[in-house]
């Protein structure tokens, strides 16, 4: 076990936990920021996405002893009120079936689009292929983002 | 207006009219710790100081706002608003003023309490309608009373009852406390579908704002303080059980509370009992890491009890049951044998399909406290009632000492109708004497799942001197059950008509997967259709139109299951709006339809090649599941739908090596992703004032079809075996 100062959503945690522990458990388990999901724990599904910094990473398999002073986000600290360009685009095209992916679309789709305000279609595919949805939302999500792109404040 | 008897579901409303004024239905809202009367922050009215009990599925509060209580469990189908949105209709109160709350599993106020066989909104559509119209009646009945008018007097909209001739009005909210004491009706008046206001309007999903926000929703994010966490590990192989295990070493390993072997077994197990493996090693603790860490310590003896199955003997028990198994079901029209012999043209297919797992994107998992005396739990199930008695039955526990709610789901298909997650919670809570959330790992979830059975199916068609279809045969088998409708088209359609279906055995685990046996035989059926169409020279729409209108003349035997009508509308539909006959370079064709769940679907695929891949470019889907309740929401199930069906027809499979899966991941087991999805699907609905029906699988069924008819127009090389991207086939 080893202590940690970790910056997340804008707030100082302080844990006490073993080095090894993914960012995706001390979410989970010990912060109960429940938001940030499970999916299959070898970065594969894209479920567990947040932002380290500007950069959308998988937590499943980034140790705690790995972040540092970096700052994360999670869905929960994304925006305040819920109203970020990229919440609200989600929101209007209703994109979700069982909603259980989605937090992880919608943080890795907010940093893309932060870095590329106007993705061509096949951006947003290569961008977004990493994040499975077993319900089969992509043509929504990909709409959803472009909608995001078009509100001009991501 | 439909005028409607209200006595069959008479019970649940008796018995929530004694709940009333005294107690409250105990809704289900653990997010909140139970402040079942915590309004959501979008509603449209204030929030009540008071509720009032209507009926079971209604609460309306001193300031006019509705709670409506979804009865069935919500797997991503979005019936969490569809059928709130029956029972406002028929209540008819503005949607702002709805809340919805999921209900507890109670089978005396509710019937149907699952998510299967596209069936929520189809079983439920009277009970939702008859719970929103009578409350409606009471409320009016209330203020008629009040000012000393007969019922009839008065109307009712919009949340507001005012008098016909005259002044008064007075709102929902306002009369409520007064409805508490009305006699139900005996009968009661439904609204006609040309008077539905929400009915037929496109709803967005009522947990958006949780979803989009990451709120807790689902059975994993579920927390009760004390709570321990469990994880299991199963034997690594079907046929497999567990002996013993370095207990000392794991028990002291650092954030393990307990580690035993718990057994699962129940007497006489119901369908949804369905498990390989009823012992299991289950660890616990209090963090999911230290689990993870303590499992891959785990060292167990396992004992080999049965066969040890791979992919090659199950091909091989497949081949040889189509030739020598028992017939289990089969009909017979005509003299096909004797039809074949005369035929100018015969044409005969194997089709064949592998095993696929769920994967839900949520893991299996469940909470449960067990005491002395009862049980709680809570979590991701189709089939909460199925648990409940399973869960009785481990513990010997009368039923309603059991209690089960449910959470949101995060992906059903199927998966979550067996129950076993749920008695394995149970019995490791009963172990512990505490509560505790079981969690699978995603190598726990995909290696020992129900899996869609694998399929092998043979085909045959006989044309004569004219093109004419004059005998048909399928013969299916699978493991262990054999994927054939005999009732289904062609069945009716062919003079002579034979459909054979044989089970052969398996030791690996198997149950309903989306569309059960449907997404094989729609797939299989529709691509050899389309081969038949075309060696009888045929255009694939006009020769299926043919065939249906033999069966709307003239129908062939007995006791086919669809409506041919119905079935040839939704081909014509997709026909005209998808252009059919029209070529763009480049751009290959294929159709299918499909008829399961009550619901007819047909869908036209285009694709191009690039680069030797196939890109879906569009999808026309034309459905007829008679009235559509949220419109945009049965859009994206179709749409889903499709997509699952191209993902799991083009990339997914299990194999089998030593009794275990080869694939235990998504390393390894291919889920469709963005790039390869179809690029636009328009979805079309027939218009019509019939019944909903379900609309959760028959999207799926002709998807696989449709695609393999379009990729042979593109590749020029038919698909006869699933996942088609692993043929070697498939060139640009």
């Amino acid at each position: 076990m080893a202590n940690f100062n970790l910056k997340i959503n804008g707030k100082t945690q302080q844990l006490d936990v073993d080095p090894t522990t993914p960012i995706l458990w001390v979410l989970r388990d010990h912060l109960k920021l429940v938001g940030t999901k499970y999916g299959c724990g070898i970065s594969q599904c894209g479920a567990c996405t947040i932002h380290l910094g500007d950069n959308a990473v998988r937590s499943c398999q980034l140790p705690v002893s790995a972040v540092g002073n970096q700052e994360i986000t999670t869905i929960e600290g994304l925006s305040e009120n819920g109203d970020h360009p990229v919440q609200k685009a989600w929101l209007e095209e209703d994109v979700y079936q069982c909603g259980y992916c989605q937090a992880g679309q919608i943080m890795n789709a907010s940093a893309f689009l932060k870095k590329n305000p106007n993705p061509t279609d096949e951006e947003i595919e290569g961008a977004m292929n990493g994040n499975i949805c077993r319900c089969g939302t992509y043509i929504r999500i990909k709409k959803a983002i472009k909608t995001a792109a078009n509100s001009k404040t991501v | 207006m439909t005028k409607i008897v209200t006595h069959y579901n008479r019970r649940s409303f008796i018995k929530v009219s004694a709940a009333a004024g005294g107690g409250m239905l105990i809704g289900f809202s653990w997010l909140n710790g139970c402040k079942s009367n915590t309004p959501e922050p979008e509603a449209g009215v204030a929030v009540p100081k008071e509720w009032f009990e209507i009926n079971g599925y209604i609460k309306i509060g001193d300031t006019g706002m509705v709670t409506i209580y979804s009865p069935n469990p919500e797997i991503g189908q979005n019936v969490r608003t569809s059928m709130p949105m029956i029972v406002a209709e028929e209540l008819d109160v503005p949607w702002e003023n709805v809340v919805v709350e999921q209900a507890p599993l109670n089978t005396g106020w509710y019937q149907n309490q699952f998510a299967g066989g596209s069936l929520s909104i189809r079983l439920s559509w009277n009970a939702l309608r008859m719970a929103g119209a009578t409350g409606r009646r009471m409320l009016m009945e209330a203020a008629a009373k009040e000012w000393g008018l007969k019922v009839t007097d008065v109307t009712a909209s919009e949340g507001v009852i005012k008098e016909i001739n005259g002044e008064r009005s007075i709102t929902y909210g306002e009369v409520a406390s007064k409805a508490v004491g009305i006699e139900v009706p005996k009968e009661i008046e439904l609204k006609g579908v040309k008077d539905f206001k929400l009915i037929g309007t496109s709803v967005k999903n009522v947990d958006g704002e949780k979803i989009v926000t990451g709120k807790p929703l689902f059975g994993l994010d579920f927390h009760r303080d004390g709570m321990q966490l469990a994880m299991i590990q199963h034997p690594p192989a079907f046929g497999m059980t567990v002996k013993d295990f370095n207990e000392a070493e794991i028990k002291s390993m650092p954030g393990v509370k307990d580690a035993f072997i718990v057994d699962t077994t129940v007497e006489e197990p119901g369908g949804f009992d369905e498990k390989g493996f009823k012992q299991l090693i289950a660890i616990v603790g209090e963090s999911t890491w230290q689990l993870m860490q303590a499992k891959k310590a785990l060292k167990a003896n396992w004992e080999t009890t049965g066969e040890l199955e791979s992919s090659e003997l199950h091909v091989k028990r497949l081949e040889k049951a189509l030739v020598s198994g028992e017939v289990q079901e089969s009909r017979r029209d005509g003299n096909p044998e004797a039809a074949f012999k005369k035929a100018a043209k015969i044409i005969e297919r194997t089709y064949s399909a592998p095993f696929i797992a769920h994967n839900t994107l949520e893991p299996m998992n469940f909470f449960a406290n067990v005491t002395e005396d009862s049980a709680e739990l809570i979590g991701p199930t189709q089939t909460p009632e199925a648990l409940e008695g399973s869960v009785a039955k481990l513990l010997n526990l009368p039923l309603e000492k059991v209690t089960v709610n449910m959470t949101r789901i995060g992906g059903g298909f199927g998966r979550r109708l067996y129950v076993h997650f749920g008695v394995e919670a149970a019995a490791i809570s009963k172990k512990i004497g505490g509560p505790v959330k079981l969690i699978y790992s995603r190598e726990d979830d995909m290696t020992q799942g129900t899996y869609r059975p694998t399929y092998r199916s043979v085909y045959k068609a006989g044309l004569d001197e004219n093109n004419n279809l004059i005998s048909f045969s399928v013969k299916g088998a699978g493991l262990p059950e054999g994927p054939v409708f005999p009732n289904r088209f062609p069945a009716g359609a062919v003079e002579n008509y034979l459909a054979e279906k044989i089970k052969a055995p398996t030791n690996v685990t198997t149950g309903a997967w989306r569309a059960p046996r449907s997404n094989f035989t729609a797939g299989a059926e529709q691509a050899f259709l389309d081969e038949v169409a075309e060696a009888a020279g045929k255009d694939p729409i006009d020769f299926r139109l043919e065939l249906f209108d033999r069966a709307i003349k003239d129908p062939v035997g007995e006791k086919h299951e669809y409506e041919a009508e119905r079935y040839a509308g939704v081909l014509k539909l997709v026909k005209e709006k998808a252009n059919w006959g029209t070529t763009k370079p480049n751009v290959h064709r294929g159709v299918a339809a499909y008829f399961c769940h009550s619901t007819y679907v047909a869908e036209v695929f285009d694709i191009i090649m690039e680069k030797g891949q196939p890109i879906v470019e569009k999808v026309w889907c034309a459905v007829d599941c008679g009235i559509v309740v949220n419109r945009d929401a049965a859009e994206n199930m179709i749409q889903g739908g499709v997509i699952d069906g191209v993902g799991h027809s083009m990339y997914s499979q299990l194999t089998f090596e030593n009794g275990a899966p080869n694939q235990m991941n998504f390393d390894k087991y291919q889920l469709i992703r963005h790039s390869q999805a179809p690029k636009e699907i328009e979805v079309f609905f027939v218009e019509n004032e019939i019944d909903p029906t379900g609309l959760g699988e028959p999207g799926l069924p002709p998807a696989i079809g449709a695609l393999a008819n379009a990729l042979y127009k593109a590749t020029g090389q038919r698909h006869y075996h699933q996942p088609f991207m692993t043929e070697k086939q498939v060139v640009g």
